[in-house]
């Protein structure tokens, strides 16, 4: 009898679950707000806040946390969100490595998990899932966009630099399938380092024509102080991570005319852009960076899917998401079979206006740019 | 009984306590934060051993702890990928069992500590914390950057280990593995604190000469409890990795050392029950303070401050009194 | 490797080292005297730099932002000696590791909380930048020069302070014996806080001098903290020479290693094999060196038992 009795009651429990949440979707986003590396974090979550905040929409819900860029915190939050908050969605993750902490367990356990900025290799092909969507681009991209854009300048001997880690190298990987010229060197340097002396010194003595350098965050800004500052003038290309607008500033005249490739900037021209570019500066008083305007698209691609379809339905939720029916910041945006973006790569110059050092559109890099490793998801 | 007595088995049965609730309410993840924190504690346990009994300050048990955890990493993706560890010269294939994954633990961490301590115990004091130091910072950059086992992306386990005949994937029974296992190690620890070891180690702790005098060698005793104290942080590496389903090299940073080391003195050093008591607040603390405020190190700072001014012997001194009690 | 490019890569290790000093001299001297770890030097590092930033930011005076950030670093030194530091002298290692790690925490967050969390902008001044052409035909950056130049005169000068000054009378008695210095009638806590103060001054000018080259972020010093104890420890703590020598060898096998070891597994090995061994080699060969230093001299070099 007593079973009988739980058993109801569970049942009551679950099919009360399912009606309160109808049309409902609850947002776990785990990001980096405290530390080193905070800045990013603040940014996709500000980005993707504004798009929830701009629609309105009162049937979605967001639990923000923060992990501090330590990868256990992360699992340790998935499991809060996901075993308390019960959420239907995660997002927000900034760090490649903290993504591969997290997202294979919570697809694992059917949360939608949305991408706002990683892109490891190994959820793009092999290990790819129909409920994960990445929205920013697989880690590879901006630096094929570079490689295109070092052939399109004539180079033909660039010197290769990235930190010794994992993203680090698919860094010269992705600059190398694309770049036609010779390697006149690749460095690794510890991650976290902060002087480039030795560095700028053998390239110097490498003869090479150009500079390929990823170096995320106070790295870059390290080595772009030093460079400028060494009497080496060779043209310098890199991804976007390393000058963007939340560390231009800190870089400041040593990043004036540098080429760097992304696949948005705050001068794209389309409609959606000029009203998300408006009203964050609106909102937060500051210029919006690349990662607030990934936050910003994730939002809305979600609030998208959930105009089409409702969350407990995964199946179709997922083809809802995939539609990918919004107005994205980046204009063209549609996804592959592997749910990465298909979109355009530009090439961006750093420029002063006024006083404040930001990002002018040069022209594209790639366009309709998929990425490697589609091919090997069985999607 | 001493109020220490009471205090510790009120702190003992308070890890079960909560686990069981949040079972009851059904907040899982409140079962999570309870398994960390005897997982936490059993790494204190084991610095505890090398801290409070031989005063061998170690900046450096993150080495162990990591190893520990890479333990289970490496064993547990060469069974998921079904690939084994090495052919030759004989063939070692990876595991998915827990026990199997806890002695190979154990017994990485504890060759790790023969080593480490041999090198490290020829210098004392100041030396001392800063050479455990280095060598914890010479394991994680070497993690870093080796590129087999994911590098700084650390190594993924789709699925928590098994142990036989347990679903170890429910938290209630993760929880039940991983405190039966802290309060063993904590029997055993009060037993070696009281047998004749543990006692000529406090000895030498207090004055190494005289030790010296009735024959013993004070060097080779701190190095059997500096194994021990590494293998007992190493096991529990293993058990948090398992907890997390996942390793990375911010297992071995020294903010790792750090934060075992406040357990200890948090909780309060040369205590058994210190490491369960100081772990147990931390977890509490990063709990409710982080979801207080984006700045929450700040206040986490100010308190630990605080016990260290203020509130010498820890926690478990503060309410019970500063006398180490021999129990 | 060309040897001009082997003498640069020598040039950029001693600047390195010489940057160490300055945070290794201070750890030393108040770990010599006062008998102190002090983990929070690192923050006080950062407080210069972020002292340093905010001044030349609103004033474009580089001179004036390295006053600030010797000012700024000096009085945070004062500061945590009277109401923190000073009840830590007379306790054991322990607890002086917890409380001064509990100071980076308070310090790491506060910067955040006052500053933001996006990085400062700090640039060298005109005058120094550009890179000048030494004899042999290297060309160097002139700033990374000075930096050599103003790190080597402030050694000198510490090395005077403490030979020949009523001061360094005073810190040499005090390391030799503590008590005896308080029987002398000399104000203890008055000269504790007065070295603490040199220390943290000493901290913070490295921070704003090396921050003009890097970046002026939150948590940045603490790897220079974990290689500045790196340096005392090999160099023999409390030894002012050692400092210098021990920094010394830290800037020249942390550059070096880093140049030197690929190379050297390219000879046996495939290229990107070989870069990415030695730079994981390189990464820990500062404390390979540490590590052999103690086992030959468990003091460290310049150390006593």
């Amino acid at each position: 009898m007593k079973s009988l009795v739980m058993a109801a009651s569970v049942a009551a429990l679950a099919a009360g679950g399912a009606w309160a949440e109808e049309g409902k979707v609850k947002v776990g986003m785990i990001t980096t707000l405290s530390g080193g590396g905070a800045g990013l974090g603040i940014d996709v979550r500000d980005g993707f806040l504004l798009a929830t905040k701009m629609a309105g929409n009162e049937n979605l819900e967001v639990v923000v946390e923060d992990d501090q860029r330590k990868p256990e915190i992360a699992v340790q939050l998935a499991d809060k969100m996901i075993q308390s908050e019960k959420v239907d969605v995660m997002t927000g993750i900034i760090w490649s490595n903290l993504a591969m902490a997290v997202v294979p367990a919570a697809t694992a356990q059917g949360k939608f998990y949305l991408s706002p900025n990683a892109g490891p290799s190994a959820l793009a092909g092999k290990g790819c899932n129909p409920l994960y969507f990445n929205v920013a681009w697989q880690n590879d991209n901006l630096h094929e966009a570079a490689g295109a854009y070092a052939n399109d300048a004539g180079y033909k001997n660039t010197f290769m630099l990235a930190p010794n880690y994992p993203a680090g190298k698919d860094a010269l990987t992705g600059y190398k399938r694309t770049y036609e010229g010779e390697a006149a060197g690749e460095v690794y340097t510890d991650l976290g380092q902060t002087d480039y002396a030795a560095q700028i010194a053998q390239i110097r003595a490498s003869g090479a024509d150009s500079v390929f350098f990823f170096l995320p965050g106070g790295m870059g800004i390290s080595f772009l102080k030093q460079y400028a500052n060494s009497g080496v003038d060779l043209p310098v290309v890199g991804p976007a991570f390393s000058f963007d607008q939340g560390i231009l500033q800190a870089v400041g005249e040593a990043a004036v005319g540098i080429k760097n490739t992304s696949q948005w900037n705050k001068d794209l021209d389309n409609e959606a852009n000029k009203e998300f570019v408006a009203a964050f500066q609106e909102e937060y008083d500051r210029l919006p960076s690349l990662y607030a305007s990934q936050g910003y698209d994730t939002a809305n691609l979600l609030l998208s899917a959930m105009d089409k379809a409702d969350v407990s339905d995964a199946e179709a939720f997922g083809e809802a998401l995939k539609e990918a029916d919004f107005d994205s910041v980046r204009g063209k945006f549609s996804f592959g079979n592997n749910q990465h973006p298909v979109q355009d790569y530009y090439v961006r110059e750093v420029v002063k206006e006024g006083d404040v050092y930001t990002n002018k559109l040069i022209g594209p890099s790639l366009t309709d740019h998929a990425d490697a490793y589609a091919a090997d998801c069985k999607m | 009984m001493t109020r220490e007595t009471i205090l510790n088995t009120f702190l003992f049965l308070l890890l079960p306590a909560t686990a069981l609730a949040a079972f009851a309410l059904d907040e899982p993840f409140i079962i999570t934060l309870a398994t960390k924190a005897a997982i936490l504690a059993l790494a204190g346990v084991g610095l505890n051993i090398a801290l409070g009994l031989g005063g061998l300050v170690s900046f450096g048990h993150a080495a162990f702890f990591g190893l520990g955890g890479y333990a289970m990493g490496i064993l547990a993706a060469h069974a998921q990928s079904y690939t084994p560890i090495m052919e030759s010269p004989f063939l070692i294939e990876g595991t998915k069992s827990m026990p199997v994954i806890w002695l190979v633990a154990l017994a990485v961490s504890a060759l790790a500590a023969l080593l480490i301590g041999a090198l490290s115990l020829r210098t004392s004091g100041v030396y001392f914390i800063m050479v455990t130091l280095a060598f914890g910072q010479m394991l994680f950059y070497f993690a870093i950057s080796w590129p087999a086992y994911g590098g700084e992306d650390g190594l993924s386990i789709y699925v928590r280990n098994g142990f036989p005949g347990l679903n170890t994937l429910d938290p209630l029974t993760f929880f039940g593995i991983a405190f039966v296992i802290l309060a063993a190690v904590l029997f055993f620890a009060g037993r070696l604190a009281r047998a004749p070891f543990g006692l000529a180690l406090s000895a030498a702790r207090q004055n190494a000469e005289r030790v010296e005098a009735v024959g013993l060698a004070p060097f080779k005793l701190r190095l059997v409890a500096f194994v021990i104290s590494g293998a007992v942080t190493g096991l529990a590496g293993a058990l948090f990795a398992d907890l997390n389903r996942f390793v990375s090299p911010t297992m071995f940073s020294w903010q790792t050392s750090g934060e075992i080391m406040i357990f200890v003195i948090l909780g309060g050093v040369g205590r058994l029950f210190g490491p369960v008591a100081g772990a147990a607040l931390f977890i509490l603390l990063e709990h409710v303070l982080g979801g207080l405020s984006e700045f929450w190190h700040i206040y986490l700072g100010l308190l630990l401050l605080l016990v260290v001014l203020f509130a010498r012997g820890g926690m478990i001194g503060l309410i019970a009194g500063r006398e180490v009690a021999h129990d | 490797m060309s040897f001009i490019l082997l003498i640069e890569q020598v040039l950029n290790g001693v600047q390195s080292g010489v940057m160490l000093f300055l945070m290794a001299a201070g750890l030393t001297l108040i770990f010599g005297v006062m008998g102190l770890i002090n983990l929070a030097h690192g923050s006080l590092y950062m407080v210069g730099a972020f002292a340093a930033a905010a001044v030349a930011a609103a004033t474009g005076s580089f001179l004036l932002a390295l006053v600030a950030a010797l000012a700024a670093a000096a009085l945070a030194g004062c500061l945590i000696e009277m109401t923190v530091i000073r009840r830590l002298y007379d306790r054991d290692h322990l607890d002086q590791v917890l409380a001064t790690f509990a100071l980076i925490l308070i310090f790491s967050e506060g910067t955040r909380f006052l500053f933001g969390s996006f990085p400062l902008f700090l640039d060298i001044p005109a005058a120094l930048s550009g890179p000048v052409m030494l004899p042999g035909g290297i060309q160097y950056p002139l700033y990374r020069l000075v930096i050599i130049g103003v790190g080597l005169a402030i050694a000198a000068g510490l090395f005077l302070l403490i030979a020949r000054t009523r001061i360094g009378i005073q810190i040499r008695a005090g390391e030799a014996d503590r008590e005896m210095i308080a029987a002398l009638g000399i104000d203890i806590a008055k000269l504790y806080t007065l070295i603490f103060a040199l220390g943290a001054a000493l901290a913070g000018l490295a921070g704003a001098l090396v921050g003009a080259i890097q970046s002026v972020q939150v948590g940045m010093g603490e790897p220079v903290l974990i290689l500045a104890f790196v340096v005392i420890v090999i160099g023999g703590i409390g030894s002012i020479k050692g400092a210098l020598i021990g920094a010394l060898l830290v800037g020249l096998t942390d550059t070096l290693g880093s140049v030197l070891l690929p190379l050297f597994f390219a000879n046996f090995m495939e290229a990107s094999a070989a870069t990415s061994v030695g730079s994981s080699l390189a990464s820990m060969s500062i404390y390979i060196l540490m590590a052999g230093v103690l086992l030959f001299k468990p003091t460290g070099l310049f150390g006593e038992a």
